[in-house]
């Protein structure tokens, strides 16, 4: 156990640094000369060589990463070139907003997406498969931000029942924090619970066709208890499903939070990208990358539990 | 194998192309005519178009639609209905390039990993696993920083995020088709790795490859309108995503912009949805429960059915008693009759062999008295009496109640008949608690000592142990010992040995005799084997075809078969158990009698 712990920590590690290094060298290719971006295009060249000085723009790309790399492992990402405040300050500060949304939508998809795709494995071809199999076809495809621009004209506009836009701390009110969150969660979730569900739906009839089922049902056992040991054999497509549906909220939260206007870092990702702002962005893919690389490793510890023959691989 | 609903004989399916079996599906029929309609749009844009999109009119900013402009103006004064066509144009032209570059890295690479393994494959597979794990929209963000105004760039790094998608598909249809024989037979005669990837590989992708294609469409022109709706792109280029920005800033005021746009984004993304998903429904087969109207077929067209076999002892003392049974499937050239008539039985303490080829029904049958059969099969019967009373009139839920307690079942192949994710002590105390009404302690008790009955000598090693780390005639011991847990009446045995090496398939067998003499239980086992037969039965029913052939006891059957497929089922079965001498020997008298005959 130790061993797989051990494995998985080296693999995230890798994933980070490699993930990492390639986004600052992607960066420094896309953007070119951040100058423009910074400073518009009235600037003097003076105030162009000023600001790539204090920016460390005019040492070569490889001492820039150098530094940059030596301090991000100690954890410091360095100071915006825009505002120069630190970036892990900024970052810190909209993760809470962000991460509320997204681990909202994920519980929203592992519960919801159980409930409907252990009910339409139950039933094949019934009523609230044929309705899974259509709603699947339809939400997997529409990007989040559309089905938010559809829920906040209909349920913020018209019915007046959340907010259409902006977000309150739960320190200050949790009703309202949930009411804030209610609908860019939805949206974010919509296609990842029919996801979610369809895997465990499919994973279902095929773990229902095996023989051991068939002997499990001749010990006598009830049709729950049998079930139970469906769901469990069933359940790592899904659960694999769900890891990756993390990922891609993360990606789709940076729309969703423009269209709520949600302080997230979804918004400073957009902004930073619009003004070339490197050390920010390097930053957020960071972050984020954490947090699939934790997802991750959840992941495969759930499925090590649930099929103990993963664990011995 | 014997668990097939439709054994050897299949009708051949005839091969319709898929083009021609997709055009019968109207929903399918439907997306792609709407499909085609956005193509021809977008195609024809600056000829439909009644006005320049760029073209401003400050007359027209925010106007309802009417005098000249079917959609009204945007907020900049630009007509809405142009903008929308042109960007159709840019919609697909994205879309194309975002697939092109998923596929262009995402199938060869997949299919080379499927297909040579080993470092390729892991290395290919860590690379698609870390893309997967990178949220795609940061990173296009980033591309995004700088090369902002370069659309046809972003839109082939979106595809580099979706190539996993291809990847994966093509991989696991490679690595599918690697073990088929005729891939090893085009290698075996030297056919080069290139021209077998050129033409198995490429056919065996190439349908799978067509839906992923659908999918990674409509998923690839969502988020390009995404990354438009976030301000990405050139300005003077109008895209649908950068129309819903506009709309979405004027949302409270003026709501008309807004839909248009979305109502075309989504109708272009959902019918490229629906494309896909009929095309998959084509290629894969959905499983899905017989229809109630299906269940009323097959029962009618079981209705008549002539009765095969005898009854050798009454019916109130019998273990077990089939009248008539007939068992049918549904399918869709009719319904299937896999058991014509069979009627058996066995007394307490009697063993009865079925015995027949595969495909003559003995598994069917075995299933049709548990009440399990696969989904879709039907069973009718005259008669089902377990235990000196009838059953078959019985709701399922009290045919049910009779496993486990009335009836235990040892099945065929004992690595899939263990569930993987259990040890083995909860797999044999769950039912002694929740059947039985055991505690947990006197369960466990109960499975070890158990365990210990059925020759297992270290049992709480076993108890502990998951189905994968035992061998496989450790787990039919276990099995067998879960069958008879419950100290059931009737036991009955699905080719108990047939899976097992020579060795252990003696001892299953006395195994399973020794325990049917010591609880006096009516032991029914199918097998395809005289030998299994001459070995532990009584008497015996020879099936062909669906039907008894003929029932007697085994002394009997043995020496005047009355059915001339018994004589030969018996033959066949001691031709397995010839010495290697004697094979050798008529070998090489065919041989000789073959060169003679030249």
């Amino acid at each position: 156990m130790l061993r797989f712990i051990a494995k998985r920590l080296v693999s995230g590690i890798v994933l980070l640094v490699v993930v990492t290094s390639g986004t600052f060298f992607l960066a420094h290719l896309a953007v070119g000369d951040p100058t423009a971006g910074l400073l518009g295009n009235n600037a003097t060249p003076a105030q162009q060589d000023a600001l790539r000085a204090r920016i460390g723009y005019d040492q070569p790309v490889l001492t820039q990463f150098r530094q940059w790399f030596s301090r991000a492992v100690t954890g410091d990402f360095g100071t915006s070139w825009r505002n120069f405040q630190p970036v892990a300050d900024q970052i810190a500060l909209r993760v809470p907003v962000t991460l509320s949304v997204v681990m909202v939508a994920t519980v929203l998809s592992a519960v919801l997406g159980l409930a409907v795709g252990v009910a339409c494995g139950l039933r094949p071809g019934g009523p609230l498969d044929r309705v899974l199999k259509l709603a699947s076809v339809v939400l997997f495809a529409l990007p989040g931000f559309w089905v938010s621009l559809v829920l906040v004209t209909w349920f913020a506009i018209q019915l007046k029942w959340f907010p259409a836009i902006g977000y309150v701390s739960p320190d200050r009110s949790v009703g309202d924090w949930l009411r804030s969150i209610t609908l860019p969660s939805v949206s974010l979730a919509l296609g990842a619970i029919v996801m979610v569900a369809e895997q465990l739906r499919n994973g279902f009839l095929q773990v229902t066709n095996q023989d051991f089922v068939r002997t499990l049902r001749a010990r006598g056992l009830s049709r729950r208890r049998v079930t139970m040991h469906v769901l469990r054999n069933a359940s790592p497509a899904a659960l694999t499903t769900l890891a990756l549906m993390f990922v891609g909220l993360l990606g789709g939260a940076i729309v969703v939070e423009i269209v709520f206007n949600l302080p997230g870092i979804g918004s400073l990702t957009q902004s930073a990208s619009q003004i070339g702002d490197i050390p920010v962005l390097l930053g957020l893919t960071a972050v984020t990358v954490v947090f699939v690389v934790i997802v991750n490793f959840l992941l495969d510890l759930v499925l090590g539990w649930v099929n103990p023959k993963v664990r011995e691989r | 194998m014997t668990a097939a609903p439709f054994p050897a004989t299949l009708a051949p399916v005839k091969r319709i192309p898929l083009w021609r079996r997709y055009l019968r599906r109207p929903l399918g029929v439907v997306a792609l005519a709407v499909f085609a309609v956005v193509v021809a749009v977008a195609a024809l844009a600056s000829w439909l178009a009644p006005y320049d999109p760029n073209f401003v009119d400050f007359a027209i900013t925010h106007a309802p639609p009417g005098n000249g402009h079917p959609l009204g103006g945007d907020s900049a004064g630009r007509d809405i209905l142009s903008r929308l066509l042109a960007g159709a144009q840019t919609t697909l032209y994205g879309a194309v390039i975002t697939c092109v570059a998923g596929l262009v890295l995402g199938v060869p690479a997949g299919v080379s990993a499927g297909y040579f393994g080993g470092a390729t494959d892991r290395i290919c597979s860590w690379i698609s696993d870390a893309l997967q794990s990178v949220p795609g929209m940061i990173v296009l963000l980033v591309v995004a920083a700088g090369t902002g105004q370069n659309f046809t760039v972003l839109m082939v790094a979106l595809g580099v995020f979706l190539a996993p998608g291809y990847y994966r598909i093509a991989r696991a249809r490679a690595l599918a088709v690697r073990k088929e024989p005729y891939i090893d037979a085009a290698r075996v005669a030297g056919v080069t790795n290139a021209r077998i990837l050129r033409t198995h590989m490429l056919r065996a992708v190439y349908a799978p490859i067509i839906v992923q294609t659908a999918l990674t469409a409509g998923i690839a022109i969502g988020m390009q309108a995404g990354l438009q709706f976030l301000g990405i792109g050139s300005a003077s280029t109008p895209s649908w995503g950068q129309m819903m920005n506009d709309g979405f800033q004027n949302m409270l005021t003026y709501p008309l912009i807004l839909l248009w746009p979305s109502i075309a984004l989504g109708v272009t993304i959902a019918a490229l949805a629906f494309i896909g998903s009929t095309l998959a429904d084509l290629v894969s087969v959905r499983v899905e429960l017989p229809t109630r109207r299906g269940v009323a077929r097959v029962r009618q067209a079981l209705e008549a059915g002539t009765s095969s076999g005898t009854h050798a002892h009454q019916a109130a003392d019998c273990a077990l008693r089939i009248e008539n049974l007939r068992v049918g499937y549904a399918s869709p050239t009719g319904v299937k009759k896999v058991v014509r008539g069979v009627s058996l039985d066995a007394a307490p303490g009697e063993v009865l062999g079925i015995v027949g080829e595969s495909g003559s029904g003995k598994t069917q049958t075995l299933f049709s008295v548990l009440d399990l059969l696969p989904p879709g099969g039907t069973a009718v019967a005259d008669g089902i009496w377990v235990g000196g009373e009838e059953v078959s009139r019985r709701s399922p839920k009290e045919r049910a109640a009779l496993l486990g307690r009335s009836i235990g079942y040892v099945p065929q192949e004992p690595m899939t008949n263990l569930d993987p994710c259990y040890p083995i002590e909860r797999q044999l105390a769950e039912p002694l608690r929740h059947v039985h009404g055991l505690s947990k302690a006197e369960a466990r008790q109960r499975a070890r000592d158990i365990l210990v009955r059925v020759g297992i000598t270290d049992p709480d090693r076993v108890l502990a142990a998951y189905p994968h780390q035992i061998s496989g005639g450790m787990a039919q011991r276990v099995l067998i010992a879960g069958a008879v847990a419950g100290r059931p009446s009737l036991l009955v045995a699905d080719e108990p040995s047939t899976a097992l090496d020579v060795t252990v398939q003696a001892e299953v067998l006395e195994l399973l005799r020794e325990l049917q003499r010591e609880y006096g239980m009516a032991l029914v086992i199918v097998t395809h084997n005289f030998g299994v037969v001459a070995d532990i039965c009584d008497r015996v029913v020879v099936m062909k075809d669906g039907r008894v052939v003929e029932t007697g006891p085994v002394e009997q059957i043995f020496r005047r078969p009355a059915d001339p497929y018994t004589a030969e089922l018996i033959s066949a079965s001691l031709d397995d158990a010839e010495g290697r001498d004697e094979l050798d020997e008529t070998w090489l008298d065919r041989r000789t009698a073959q060169e003679g005959a030249r």
